[in-house]
């Protein structure tokens, strides 16, 4: 039995034929370097888009928030201090026990920041609501007022703090010279370490008032009219439309201007020091934790404990925000 | 090519990375003298740099180097420092520091550079013409850190006018100064009999004065002496004479707002630093130009013993990369030239001695400052606060028991506080 293979070059046969050959495109035979080098990273660009369109804002907020937090968190776990250059070593958590268990300084400067917030923010929501109100109506040299009554808020606070001491110098400054002129006790205002916060506190509504009535004017102005009618329609008086109208559909909006008003009492800083300097005070009558943190930084070079400290106020701001956020949710039920 | 998104985003990228890397680059290598055109100056606001800034342009004609002046306020200064020199910032190369201050400080961290050699090679300016008590007071543990810009002294501002209506004797002790204030003490007519530093931690430099010449010191062998007998008499004089002829809201006052009520006429006596005197002697600010006059540091139990220290010396930044330019304009702005004619311009208290000698440069304050000057040149005390690197700290445990004086607390057990804190902080700082 004769068995034979076709020889190699033999003519293909018919059904091979038929078949569609492998057709000829160019891109098949380009150099596969060539063809990686563009449209590889170009489809990886297309591919990943939305990531890279993000890439430079991420990368802003890693060097300019997240690294300083982490390396604050960081040097809050170790003795630094003299300078960052200088050799330290990791002590855990001795630095936070040391805050916390500090009754000298820090739980004193705890509460003075919480009262401080606590009063400022009260005021400024009261009053800030009345004249966001007033404003309210149109009225003939409306934007006289209007203009008028952000003058505070334009003014540099150590400006503001210098003006206020001047003014409120208990040997010389005017408001003491006033209060003898019409028979009223002198008062040592920011001089007396008895007077000193409450004074600060009450500079600050000074300054901040005016921004809460601008915020809350926005949000009185994008009010519905038809709840107003219909409440009048059901005989509702003024005082009870204030109450069960305006309040409950200005709650979001008010919330909104305490939370922002919060963060910044918090961390209030330029006026008490323009005021009262260092330490605030020779009794460390108006030392907030943010005044507390700057002098064991900048004045005792204690970067583990100005860290720990840092990052214990951290924590605080967060607490008031949550507290604020469940006040808001609560009242929009 | 046309402009694509993805394009777009290479070339991004491209341009950020490539600044990232220059910036990280670091600088180029130290250059050579010959090659500086232009050095920077820190300081603090104090008469040297008011008075030297007259100068600079000269300074630019006949060196080719131009000079950049960076002055701020005297707390600021401290901070700008922290922050610049904890990154190791090299763009500015001649610090002017508070030398009590920062001293040690600075020192530890490495940030001044040593020019112990260079004083001493300079023999043409004059290291030693700087007097004695002036380059001790910048000398730390042996090594020279800078050149004295200006001396001062505790001196006694007083109203002549209101001694001589009253038939009173300007006061030579402690106890005399007491009666005066008593005396014209007026709070109806908003005269105070006394002003001075009551701020806690301002108040220590000038609290000083009156803890020498209790006989006491802040430290004594290495160890803290601030409950000792004579300072918590000390503290108990202070605060009294301020609690009971001081001005109202005395606790709030630095050296500002005090000499601020003696330049308005409103307190008899004014207890600070003699440098302070040209406020006073200004018309523009002060309403005593005519009826001010000096007296020296009353005595008390250990005798008249006030400060006279150096309030601002120039150093060079030692990550400075021009430190040869720097010392160059130092000795310039520092020569016996320069400082005297600083001393007759802008009363500039010239810690040179011979620019006391100059009777024109001398001529220039008034007859009672430097006769002044001259008779504190024995017997003073060379430092005005606690000598330790955490000077800040320091201040603020010394402090507290003159608020507890002037608040008529009980003093000796404020004064044991205090004592024990200082020796905590002696005790942490000394080399293990």
């Amino acid at each position: 039995m004769i068995t034979g293979t076709a020889p190699a070059g033999a003519e293909p046969d018919a059904a091979h034929l038929s078949a569609p050959g492998p057709v000829f495109r160019p891109e098949d035979h380009r150099p596969e370097r060539r063809r990686g080098l563009r449209d590889r990273l170009g489809s990886w660009i297309d591919r990943h888009l939305k990531v890279l369109f993000i890439a430079p804002s991420v990368a802003y907020i890693a060097t300019m928030i997240a690294f300083p937090i982490l390396y604050t968190v960081y040097l809050s776990l170790t003795n630094s201090q003299g300078a960052v250059t200088r050799p330290f070593d990791m002590v855990g958590l001795e630095n936070y026990t040391h805050w916390l268990t500090d009754t000298d300084r820090f739980w004193p400067a705890t509460w003075r920041t919480i009262y401080y917030t606590a009063l400022a923010l009260a005021l400024e929501m009261v009053f800030g609501l009345a004249i966001a109100l007033l404003l309210r109506k149109s009225f003939r040299g409306q934007g006289i007022v209007r203009a008028a009554i952000l003058a505070p808020l334009v003014a540099t606070p150590v400006a503001i703090g210098m003006m206020w001491m001047l003014l409120l110098e208990p040997n010389i400054g005017i408001v003491n010279h006033m209060l003898g002129n019409l028979s009223l006790p002198r008062l040592g205002f920011l001089t007396s370490p008895g007077q000193a916060l409450t004074t600060l506190a009450l500079i600050d509504v000074w300054q901040w008032t005016p921004m809460v009535a601008l915020i809350l004017l926005a949000g009185l102005s994008s009010l519905p009219d038809e709840p107003y009618e219909a409440a009048s329609v059901d005989g509702a008086s003024r005082l009870q439309q204030f109450w069960y109208v305006t309040l409950p559909m200005l709650w979001p909006t008010m919330a909104a201007a305490m939370m922002l008003r919060a963060v910044d009492a918090l961390k209030s800083f330029d006026v008490i020091y323009a005021t009262k300097g260092r330490g605030g005070g020779s009794e460390h009558e108006v030392e907030t934790l943010n005044i507390l943190a700057y002098g064991q930084s900048f004045e005792f070079s204690q970067y583990g404990r100005a860290s720990a400290l840092l990052m214990i106020f951290l924590m605080l701001i967060v607490a008031a925000l949550a507290v604020i956020h469940i006040l808001r949710k609560a009242g929009q039920q | 090519m046309s402009i694509t998104r993805r394009n777009l985003i290479l070339a991004g990228g491209l341009g950020t990375a490539g600044l990232t890397l220059a910036a990280c680059g670091g600088g180029s290598p130290a250059k050579q003298d010959e090659d500086v055109t232009d050095i920077t100056v820190v300081s603090g606001n104090n008469p040297w740099v008011q008075g030297l800034e007259k100068h600079l342009d000269r300074y630019a004609e006949e060196t080719g180097v131009a000079v950049h002046l960076d002055t701020y306020g005297n707390e600021q200064l401290n901070d700008q420092y922290k922050v610049k020199l904890n990154a190791s910032d090299d763009t500015f190369d001649v610090m002017v520091f508070q030398v009590q201050d920062v001293a040690r400080e600075f020192a530890r961290n490495g940030w001044l550079l040593d020019v112990t050699d260079r004083v001493e090679a300079e023999s043409d300016w004059g290291w030693d013409d700087f007097q004695e008590a002036a380059r001790e007071a910048v000398t730390v543990d042996d090594v020279v850190l800078g050149v004295p810009l200006m001396t001062e002294r505790h001196v006694v501002y007083y109203r002549k006018d209101l001694l001589e209506k009253a038939g009173m004797a300007v006061p030579t002790t402690l106890d005399e100064l007491e009666a005066a204030a008593e005396a014209l003490h007026d709070p109806g007519s908003g005269m105070s009999g006394i002003a001075m530093r009551g701020q806690a931690v301002a108040a220590v430099t000038q609290f000083s004065s009156f803890l020498y010449s209790f006989g006491g010191d802040f430290q004594a062998d290495g160890a803290s002496a601030l409950n000792s007998d004579a300072a918590i008499a000390a503290y108990d004089y202070y605060g009294r004479v301020l609690r009971e002829f001081g001005p109202e809201g005395v606790t709030s006052m630095g050296w500002v707002e005090a000499s601020a009520l003696f330049a308005q006429g409103r307190a008899a006596f004014y207890l600070d630093a003699d440098s302070q005197a040209y406020t006073f002697l200004d018309e523009s600010s002060s309403s005593v130009v005519e009826t001010v006059d000096f007296a020296p540091f009353p005595a008390g139990p250990a005798g008249s013993k006030p400060y006279s220290i150096v309030p601002w010396t120039a150093g060079i930044n030692s990550f400075s990369r021009k430190q040869d330019a720097a010392w160059k304009f130092i000795t310039w702005a520092t020569s016996q030239g320069m400082l005297t004619t600083l001393m007759s311009e802008d009363t500039l208290p010239s810690p040179r001695q011979s620019s006391w000698d100059d009777d024109a440069a001398a001529g220039s304050f008034p007859a009672g400052l430097v006769t002044n000057v001259q008779a504190t040149l024995d017997g003073v005390v060379g430092h005005d606060r606690p000598q330790v690197e955490q000077v800040a700290q320091a201040r603020e445990y010394v402090g507290a028991p003159i608020i507890a004086s002037i608040n008529g607390e009980d003093v000796p057990a404020a004064a044991t506080k205090a004592d024990e804190q200082l020796q905590e902080l002696i005790d942490a700082e000394a080399p293990a």
